[in-house]
């Protein structure tokens, strides 16, 4: 006998987009009636194709998808918005049918889609403990046995008599996970229901996580949170427009993400010397964001530093420029710029014509996670002279920053959202300074 | 990779997801795995409905007081229709008392899938299981009602009214579960049909109130004339409230052998509804 605990086969589920019938039974039956004389539908529009009984197209949501699961795995599911992440969740916690294949499953699937589903507002916290339980599916002894522990993990000792409509939405989510913290599954679906409360509810939920999988539970996650993923899930799928696109471990599926995530890619070359950006003194050849050993990369690990190179054809003997460029966040925030000015060497120094190659390193521990892009520019603007832009690509490059969570980048062991668009790694000194 | 292990067909499955389930595939093993979440919707409905109210469950008997007094001095006093020769206000309370039963299981198991679509659509359960419980939460309802008709009925008799207990008053219970068959079988058939139709919704209301006049509620079965009973006979509700009224008040014009009827009829509507909703149920929420 195989460990495998889910089997996913040839999964797939569809879509009628538009308008399922006609909305009114009247309307469906005279239809019907209608295609019985062999009449045209009554309810096309001028100038549709008539295909049966819908008046939408279908769509796949997912397709073709294929993977196991084995027991006391903890498997990621990642992928864009659209994706079929949480169809996939679905049909797995059975809320909807799949169009075709089938999922096998060995043990008892809990599956939270959503905190607190059945709470009702006129009952008190107690009751509802109770209720949700029971829709989770946990029976009247396993709550009871339990119930203690949940209410301590929720923190709402006090207002555990109060109906829930009187609760501050924090209060709520807070007392809705710890239900569902507290189902003992053997298979456990979780969909971002982690980020709830405050940071340090976070955190005590998401170590409930970590221990769930680390007591042999198989835990399937769907999140749009790497950092949670890498650091939860030993194995990975990552879905793309309803397929599968692939399955392994962790951080190999998370770059492969990541990559996905990016407009544009860490290289850009021009290959046409009159079509590239420039003038008749600077052409822009190459933009590339590398390691520091020289490999182009889109990823890179948060401690490691990030080379931003260009490359650049100087057409006329004599000129002054400096080749510069604008960090910018995925909000489109600049993050900082730097150039020419920061190479002494090169700010007032005419050049010889010719190709040239400049790298500025962005030490490892110093940008956050996340993606950045890449804004190229050639300028020459010093002392009194009036400045010229050779050229100004937006969107030359763009790269992602992750982090692997070993606990040697600025965040340390913290797991969930960390702030800043920076993430430096600085001196702290401390001491006593009397008592 | 994982993908590639061949998993091996004689194994035990606990769980097959599948498109669809056979039409005979029912689970009602499930359902009763989950007699707890049912229990625990009993008392939802029963103590959520009433909370901050001033008067609490005791709105469960004002209402058909109030409805049995408004039909004695409209039909009794203003229309002046037959009541058998028995005191009209007990006439109509009867069929009130159980009447209700019957058309609040019917209107609120109608809406099962569009009123519980935010949680059917996060977390599966047996989706019979609420039908279920609000057939049964109901029968709480009914029993305050019902005890209230015997302090009525007690009443009258003390007050020299010409009525009788007969041996069929024992047949109560098969009554209720009648009622509640039926009024579950039809409410998840029109339940299973608003996910699509949500016209049916409307009707279901307008619908139940036409039937109670279909129904010899507030005239008895003699007084219709007899070439027009056997609609009133095709009724499966008719025998039903017929002989209720001859189990406590001791007068009826029913054939109580026609309850062999509306059983039959039951069973059809349950087993056809039971089929309509399994089916529905699975792809309800892309539908919803």
């Amino acid at each position: 006998m195989s460990d495998i605990v889910i089997s996913v086969e040839n999964i797939a589920k569809s879509y009628q987009l538009g308008s399922v019938g006609t909305g009114t039974f009247y309307g469906d039956l005279n239809r019907r009636w209608a295609k019985l004389r062999g009449k045209p539908d009554p309810y096309l529009k001028i100038g549709e194709a008539d295909h049966g009984n819908r008046d939408g197209e279908t769509v796949w949501a997912i397709k073709d998808v294929n993977f196991s699961i084995r027991q006391g795995e903890a498997l990621g599911i990642i992928g864009r918005n659209g994706a079929g992440k949480s169809t996939l969740l679905k049909i797995l916690s059975r809320v909807t049918a799949p169009t075709s294949g089938q999922i096998k499953v060995k043990g008892r699937v809990a599956s939270l889609l959503e905190v607190g589903t059945g709470f009702h507002p006129e009952l008190t916290g107690r009751e509802n403990i109770f209720m949700n339980g029971a829709i989770l599916g946990m029976n009247r002894h396993e709550i009871s046995r339990k119930f203690d522990e949940i209410v301590a993990f929720s923190g709402v000792e006090k207002y555990i008599d109060t109906p829930v409509k009187r609760y501050s939405s924090g209060m709520y989510v807070r007392l809705a996970f710890a239900v569902a913290a507290h189902l003992d599954p053997d298979i456990l679906v979780v969909d971002e229901v982690l980020a709830v409360g405050d940071i340090a509810f976070q955190k005590k939920s998401f170590d409930k996580m970590e221990e769930a999988g680390k007591s042999g539970r198989t835990v399937l996650v769907v999140s749009h949170n790497m950092t949670m993923i890498n650091r939860l899930c030993s194995s990975a799928v990552l879905l793309n427009s309803g397929r599968l696109e692939t399955q392994g471990a962790t951080m190999d599926v998370v770059q492969q993400y990541l990559a996905l995530n990016l407009t544009h890619p860490g290289f850009h070359q021009w290959d046409d010397a009159r079509q590239s950006p420039g003038n008749d003194v600077v052409r822009l050849k190459q933009v590339r964001v590398c390691t520091a050993d020289g490999v182009t990369r889109e990823s890179f690990d948060i401690r490691r530093p990030i080379l931003i190179e260009f490359e650049y054809r100087v057409l006329q003997d004599g000129a002054i420029l400096h080749p510069s460029f604008f960090l910018m966040d995925s909000t489109g925030t600049i993050v900082f710029l730097s150039g020419g000015m920061h190479a002494p060497d090169w700010v007032e120094r005419p050049r010889a014509a010719g190709l040239y190659i400049s790298q500025c390193e962005i030490p490892g521990n110093f940008l956050a996670e996340g993606t950045f892009s890449i804004r190229a520019i050639a300028n020459t603007a010093f002392r009194d002279k009036k400045p010229v832009v050779h050229f100004d690509v937006r969107d030359a490059v763009s790269f992602n920053v992750h982090d692997t969570i070993e606990g040697d980048s600025a965040r340390g062991a913290h797991v969930g959202a960390y702030y800043g668009v920076v993430r430096p790694i600085l001196k702290w000194d401390t001491h006593l300074e009397g008592n | 990779m994982t993908s590639e292990i061949t998993v091996n067909p004689k194994e035990t499955w606990d769980l097959i997801i599948q498109p669809h389930r056979s039409w005979w595939d029912l689970r009602l093993g499930d359902l009763w795995r989950y007699r707890d979440l049912i229990r625990l919707l009993i008392w939802r409905d029963f103590v959520a409905a009433y909370k901050q109210t001033v008067l609490g469950p005791l709105w469960y008997v004002i209402n058909p007081v109030l409805s049995s007094v408004i039909f004695t001095v409209i039909f009794g006093n203003v229309a002046k229709l037959s009541t058998d020769g028995l005191p009209p206000f007990l006439f109509y309370m009867t069929g009130n008392t159980l009447w209700m039963y019957f058309s609040m299981c019917l209107t609120s198991t109608a809406n099962t899938f569009t009123a519980n679509a935010g949680v059917f659509g996060k977390v599966y359960f047996p989706r019979l299981a609420v039908p279920v419980s609000v057939v049964i939460s109901n029968l709480i309802s009914f029993s305050l009602r019902f005890a209230l008709f015997l302090a009525f009925l007690l009443y009258f008799y003390l007050s020299g009214s010409n009525i009788h207990l007969t041996w069929w008053a024992l047949s109560l219970p098969l009554l209720l579960l009648m009622m509640a068959g039926l009024g579950l079988g039809f409410g998840i058939i029109v339940s299973s049909l608003t996910t699509k139709y949500r016209d049916l919704q409307q009707l279901v209301v307008f619908g139940t109130q036409l039937w109670m006049y279909a129904t010899p509620i507030i005239y008895p079965l003699s007084t219709v004339p007899e070439n027009w009973r056997w609609l009133l006979l095709a009724n499966p509700l008719t025998p039903l409230i017929e002989v209720f009224r001859l189990g406590f008040l001791g007068v009826s014009s029913v054939n109580p052998m026609s309850l062999l009827y509306s059983f039959a009829f039951m069973i059809f509507t349950l087993l056809i509804g039971v089929l309509i909703f399994n089916r529905v149920e699975s792809t309800f929420m892309d539908t919803v």
